[in-house]
């Protein structure tokens, strides 16, 4: 801890210690036999350890136990002047909390590591092995860590499992979602009113609807490649957001949110109409013939008795197929979804990552630490397909108890 | 359009509110119906009545297009409304069923609340004037405004069988036609709300002409003025046995088929 110039130093207090890493600027203000040179201090980096090792001998105390006046001096002597200037433009340091203060001191200061992690079973059958383990590795802390947290929800994607999160992931697929909805329900359940009330059941619409059943079964990959062709070569002015001033055209390419959101929107219209197809078939004939024989046109009667009364069937349809493209994966990455993202998506044209990309890259990961992340992740993707799922339901029986 | 002529013109040659001439009708393949030709007068009520089968809705729904709605269907002949054809390639046949509506068998109200339910037909049709009157109007002609005047709100399915029957036609004479078409409008309900309907259609006759389709002969000779007998041929093709006043077909049927029929020797 001491550098071996200062030989000086050889019998200090502990009190002394305390200056000597806390207040003092010169040596001599601690003790006056010592030479009057500023203090040149230690910052130590990544092997926190030894932070907490010192405070410890030093304080004789954790740091949880310090006032906030130690804390912030521990704060301002350990993290580099601009980080400091940081932190400040932020909030004046001086101004936070004791607990805030605290969390700052660990996470810039302490920077705890995970060396090595158990699985709930490991821990709860094999503790006094892990223990054994523990006890091994210096300075180090066993803890019982749930991965699922709400910190977890609200960061973004890092290469520090111990702070990695799924926020940039949530976003990128509520946008890529919401867009393939854009696209799919009107375009589906206008192509589905199309065919069951104004088609003349002509070649062409022979033709349409015998690909609409065809393309309901092709591979997901395949609208992957699809969209990889379209969205993204050839319409890549359009998607980056080039073409709108919105993008720099030197750096941007069209693998945005944008074209991953119409590809799935093409992958689950198929769907879409199929299932509209069905509820509008559903509409009792007599509804139809009440409004025909009030002297409706097709339209009208279509648009004020139809749709409504086929909205709740038309709905389960869209529900299932937004959460296929909300879990879909395959695709999005032929499409060129980022593999590593923490900047989280503002717009359409965005570079993005979703949730199932997110989950299957940490699964691929050879560390333990990504596979507990990854198991989170999948609680994550479970629960919002729930809420989503279950929103929709909400809505579609608003919808039918009218009647 | 064929409408347009009517109530301002009162040149009309003919006196008949409708009338159908060698009119066919057929399925596919299928001839449902072959040479009908039947006058129907003006503010009176015309029943058509006959075995099962022998295409009495048929007619029916060929007074107002709406076989049109059936892909297969095709007629041939004339319908003469207001001394034009209603099939003439010139003619709209949304027009024809705003002039022309139509009660069906089953009640059928629209999955909205009572209100709309009037509503909306007249506001299609272009009605601009006081919707709430209108609204009252109607229900007080169908004989429902007492009994849906505080749940107006309401949806139509809340009503009793007979009471949507009712909304059904206070729903047809929003939009003031010159004809109401009835196929079989009491055959889902109850004795009483039959008569109701029935009480309902010698008021509404008063303004209104009304073709019905009715398999129940006391109800024929109940309610209608003239009634029509049709029967199926061999090949099951419907067509037209007699017509004329109910008194008479009634009591003094001129063709036997007819009396055996009234008479409750077949059918
Ligand atoms: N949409 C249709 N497609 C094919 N055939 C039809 C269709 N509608 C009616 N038919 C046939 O046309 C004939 C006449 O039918 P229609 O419904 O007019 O008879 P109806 O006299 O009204 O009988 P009911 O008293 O049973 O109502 C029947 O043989 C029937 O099977
Ligand atoms: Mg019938």
């Amino acid at each position: 801890m001491v550098s071996q110039q200062n030989d000086f130093l050889k019998n200090v207090t502990r009190e002394q210690l305390r200056q000597i890493f806390i207040g003092a600027e010169r040596w001599s203000e601690i003790d006056p036999s010592w030479p009057d040179t500023p203090i040149l201090r230690f910052i130590p980096g990544a092997d926190s350890g030894t932070l907490d090792f010192f405070v410890a001998q030093v304080f004789g105390d954790s740091l949880d136990d310090l006032p906030k006046a130690d804390l912030l001096a521990i704060l301002t002597a350990n993290v580099s002047a601009g980080r400091l200037r940081a932190l400040n433009a932020e909030r004046a340091v001086v101004e936070r909390t004791r607990e805030e203060i605290l969390e700052l001191v660990i996470t810039e200061i302490v920077r705890p590591a995970i060396v090595e992690s158990w699985s709930l079973t490991e821990s709860i059958f094999q503790r006094p092995a892990i223990e054994a383990e523990v006890a091994a590795i210096p300075n180090a802390v066993m803890e019982f860590r749930s991965w699922l947290t709400w910190d977890f929800i609200t960061s973004p994607q890092s290469s520090d499992p111990a702070t990695a999160g799924v926020f940039t992931a949530i976003l990128g697929s509520l946008w890529v979602t919401l867009i393939a909805f854009l696209v799919s329900v009107p375009l589906g359940v206008g192509a589905a009113t199309y065919l069951e009330e104004f088609s003349k059941g002509s070649k062409l619409d022979g033709l349409i609807e015998t690909n609409i059943n065809n393309l309901a079964g092709v591979p997901s990959i395949i609208y992957g490649m699809l969209g990889l062709a379209v969205f993204v070569r050839f319409f890549g002015q359009i998607t980056s957001g080039i073409a709108f001033g919105m993008a720099d055209p030197s750096t941007a390419n069209g693998r945005t949110i944008l074209s991953a959101g119409l590809t799935l929107g093409l992958l689950i219209l198929p769907l879409v109409i199929i299932n509209a197809r069905e509820a509008i078939r559903a509409v009792p004939k007599a509804l139809r013939e009440g409004a025909y024989g009030l002297g409706a046109t097709k339209w009208q009667t279509v648009w004020s008795h139809v749709l409504p009364y086929a909205l709740p069937g038309i709905l389960t349809g869209v529900i299932l197929s937004v959460s296929r493209a909300f879990g879909e994966t395959a695709p999005l990455i032929v499409v060129g979804v980022s593999t590593f993202i923490v900047v989280n998506p503002d717009s359409p044209f965005a570079k993005f990552t979703t949730l199932p990309v997110q989950i299957y890259q940490w699964t691929s990961r050879p560390q333990e630490e990504f596979q507990r992340l990854a198991a989170a992740g999948i609680l994550v993707l479970l629960v919002l397909l729930l809420a989503v799922n279950a929103t929709a339901i909400f809505l579609r029986n608003r919808f039918s108890r009218r009647y | 359009m064929c409408a347009a002529q009517t109530s301002t013109q009162p040149a009309v040659k003919d006196n008949y509110a409708i009338e159908a001439r060698d009119l066919n009708v057929f399925y596919g393949n299928f001839h449902a119906v072959k040479n009908i030709n039947l006058r129907i007068e003006r503010q009176k009520i015309t029943a058509l009545i006959g075995p099962s089968g022998c295409g009495k809705s048929t007619v029916l729904r060929a007074f107002n297009r709406m076989n049109d709605l059936v892909p297969v269907a095709r007629t041939t002949g004339q319908v003469l409304f207001h001394g034009k054809n209603i099939y003439d390639p010139d003619v709209d046949a949304v027009e024809v069923r705003r002039r022309i509506g139509m009660v069906f068998q089953k009640p059928n109200p629209f999955p909205k609340s009572i209100y709309e339910n009037i509503a909306w037909g007249a506001r299609i049709n272009g009605f601009k004037g006081n919707m709430d009157l209108l609204v009252e109007e109607s229900l007080r002609g169908a004989a429902l405004w007492d009994e849906v005047k505080d749940k107006l709100k309401q949806s139509g399915y809340s009503l009793s069988g007979g009471q949507q029957q009712r909304l059904c036609i206070a729903r047809a004479i929003a939009v003031k036609p010159d004809i109401i078409l009835m196929d079989e409008p009491c055959s889902a309900l109850d004795p009483i709300a039959t008569l109701r309907i029935e009480e309902l259609m010698r008021e509404l006759v008063e303004q209104y002409t009304i073709i019905i389709v009715t398999h129940n002969m006391q109800q024929a000779s109940r309610v209608a003025d003239y009634t029509a007998f049709f029967m199926v041929d061999d090949a099951r093709t419907g067509f037209l046995v007699e017509y004329g006043e109910s008194d008479q077909i009634f009591t003094k049927p001129k063709d036997r088929r007819t009396e055996d029929y009234i008479t409750g020797r077949f059918g």
